[in-house]
């Protein structure tokens, strides 16, 4: 469906894309994972016709971005980062007049509107001036407009961004049934949406591909990223030298807290779970433990392990 | 189909701005005084010029007349840019040529309304005084054409500022500052002395005030009509351009 060959974007001084390449096959539901600035916004923007490449090809379902753009942008449904929309429109108004834009008219207009009000819950606001929605419902108007024509694949610019949590719970569900018939490309920073909505996830990382995988794989990292955290009262030295010696254990770090415990955070490789034996050593030793769990990793550290370690790629 | 799906939304837009009314309210206000000081010089004795004439060649036409492009344009291109509606307008299936064509018709449809009230000043000077000076169809329709196809190049200089720039206010400066020099051109003869003949000539060609006075007393002259239609084009040209050239300056 996208087929992606050395694409690069530079702006004045920078270099957004930096020799890009992947392939999203048709029904796959990709998820486009990176730090800000990694690129994600620019790619998708050239995928959607919005910006030109300035060198590399790209092709959407066949079509070139570049050459055949009207036959992209009419099989394309985008939501931009930023939903922009007229202020001085009703929400009917406004999805009216996108869908005969795409060239949805007549009948159709009218069924094709319906419908995605229905999917994106906009029927008690459709008379309403958008100008005076929320984030969310405009959010919602955006996700409406680029479901309108049907598109074949549908390109979400963090789709959850500014959403409360029952939206982004609310929009991710939809984004799992608009998967089974359109393919998807979903860009986001928040890892546990990866996970929950994608079938495969690419990261990029100043403007290139950093890893390509399933969510499963990738939360492995994840956790192997994050490695176990425990609270325990003990001698210190000791400790150290005992959690270190753990099988599985890469490194062992011991920081002493206001309270006369110790935090622990322990290091592992991915294939291992050292909290049984960490308890079991505990009780073993006599040493008081009143915590022992993964520790909560963010993106930034899961993108540090990625684009740092060369085996990974 | 496209072009009129763009060209509604455009129409739609200006009358649901309060710009769109407060401009027009202010230019009824100016047209109505610059009538009312027409038939006021009229009334004060035996005079050559007809009423259509009074009223295109004067100072406060002139005045008001090249203020409204500057507002009736910068928003069409600056606006969208400015609140990103671009993007969505620009990932639709629609041409470029598309878009500058309706967003241009519709900043020239909202220019003909708003002369259309100025008819009625005319209609109603004829009904009460009884005299078709003001009727007959070669001033008349002279002015009003002419009226059309310096509204038609003007507009265009408008839209290529506003496709230029995220600014409205720096769009309504270029455009301001291009018509007003077209317009001026026509103004040299009365500041240079010494003007050589070809000079005359050649800034008479420029000249919006030298057209429309011709147009007012019922001459047609093609050159004016090749003049305005040829630079209008060739100015959209230029905006289709520019507005192209955005997927790679961006």
């Amino acid at each position: 469906m996208i087929k992606v060959e050395g694409l690069t974007k530079k702006y004045a001084g920078i270099t957004a894309v930096n020799d890009l390449n992947f392939t999203v096959e048709k029904g796959e539901i990709v998820g486009f994972l990176g730090p800000n600035g990694a690129g994600k916004s620019t790619t998708m923007r050239i995928l959607s016709c919005y910006l030109s490449a300035t060198s590399g090809r790209a092709s959407v379902a066949g079509f070139d971005v570049a050459s055949q753009s009207r036959e992209v942008r009419s099989r394309v449904g985008y939501m931009p980062e930023n939903v922009a929309l007229y202020p001085e429109m009703r929400v009917q108004e406004y999805l009216e007049y996108r869908a005969a834009l795409k060239g949805v008219r007549g009948r159709r207009n009218r069924q094709r509107v319906n419908a995605v009000k229905e999917l994106c819950n906009l029927r008690d606001v459709d008379q309403k001036l958008i100008g005076a929605l929320s984030k969310g419902y405009r959010q919602r108007v955006g996700l409406a407009d680029a479901l309108l024509h049907d598109p074949d694949l549908l390109i979400l610019d963090e789709p959850t961004i500014g959403l409360d949590p029952n939206q982004i719970r609310q929009v991710r569900q939809l984004i799992k049934d608009l998967g089974k018939r359109h393919t998807i490309l979903l860009s986001t920073h928040i890892l546990s949406e990866v996970e929950m909505t994608c079938s495969r996830v690419l990261i990029i990382d100043r403007g290139r591909i950093a890893a390509s995988d399933t969510p499963e794989a990738l939360a492995g990292r994840v956790r192997t990223a994050g490695g176990i955290r425990a609270e325990i009262r003990a001698e210190p030295g000791d400790l150290e030298k005992a959690l270190a010696a753990l099988p599985g254990v890469r490194k062992a770090e011991v920081e002493a807290m206001p309270d006369g415990w110790y935090g622990c955070v322990l290091r592992t490789d991915a294939e291992h779970d050292p909290r049984e034996e960490v308890a079991r050593l505990a009780a073993a030793r006599g040493w008081a433990l009143r915590e022992l769990g993964r520790e909560q990793v963010n993106l930034e550290r899961v993108f540090a392990e990625i684009t740092q370690s060369e085996e990974l790629r | 189909m496209n072009f009129f799906t763009l060209l509604n939304r455009e129409i739609r837009a200006y009358f649901l701005s309060p710009v769109a009314w407060v401009v027009m309210f202010f230019f009824l206000l100016l047209t109505g005084f610059n009538f009312y000081a027409g038939v006021a010089a009229l009334n004060r004795g035996p005079s050559e010029v007809t009423v259509v004439e009074a009223f295109f060649n004067t100072v406060f036409f002139w005045f008001g007349f090249v203020l409204i492009f500057p507002l009736i344009t910068m928003r069409l291109f600056s606006e969208e840019y400015k609140m990103g509606t671009i993007e969505p307008l620009m990932t639709a299936p629609v041409r470029d040529s598309q878009v500058v064509l309706a967003k241009y018709g519709g900043a020239l449809f909202f220019y003909i309304v708003l002369w259309l009230p100025s008819l009625l000043y005319f209609a109603v000077f004829t009904r009460v005084t009884r005299l078709e000076a003001a009727g007959a169809a070669g001033p008349f329709l002279g002015a009003y054409i002419m009226l059309l196809l310096i509204g038609m190049f003007y507009l265009a200089v408008g839209c290529l500022a506003s496709a230029l720039t995220r600014n409205q206010i720096v769009a309504a400066i270029m455009s301001f500052t291009v018509i007003t020099l077209f317009f001026f051109t026509g103004l040299l003869n009365f500041f240079l002395l010494n003007v050589t003949p070809a000079l005359r000539e050649l800034t008479a060609y420029f000249s919006a005030l030298e057209h429309m006075s011709e147009a007012s007393r019922g001459f047609f002259d093609s050159r004016p009509v090749v003049f305005y239609l040829s630079l209008t084009v060739f100015v959209l040209f230029l905006t289709f351009h520019v507005f192209q050239s955005r997927r790679w300056r961006n």
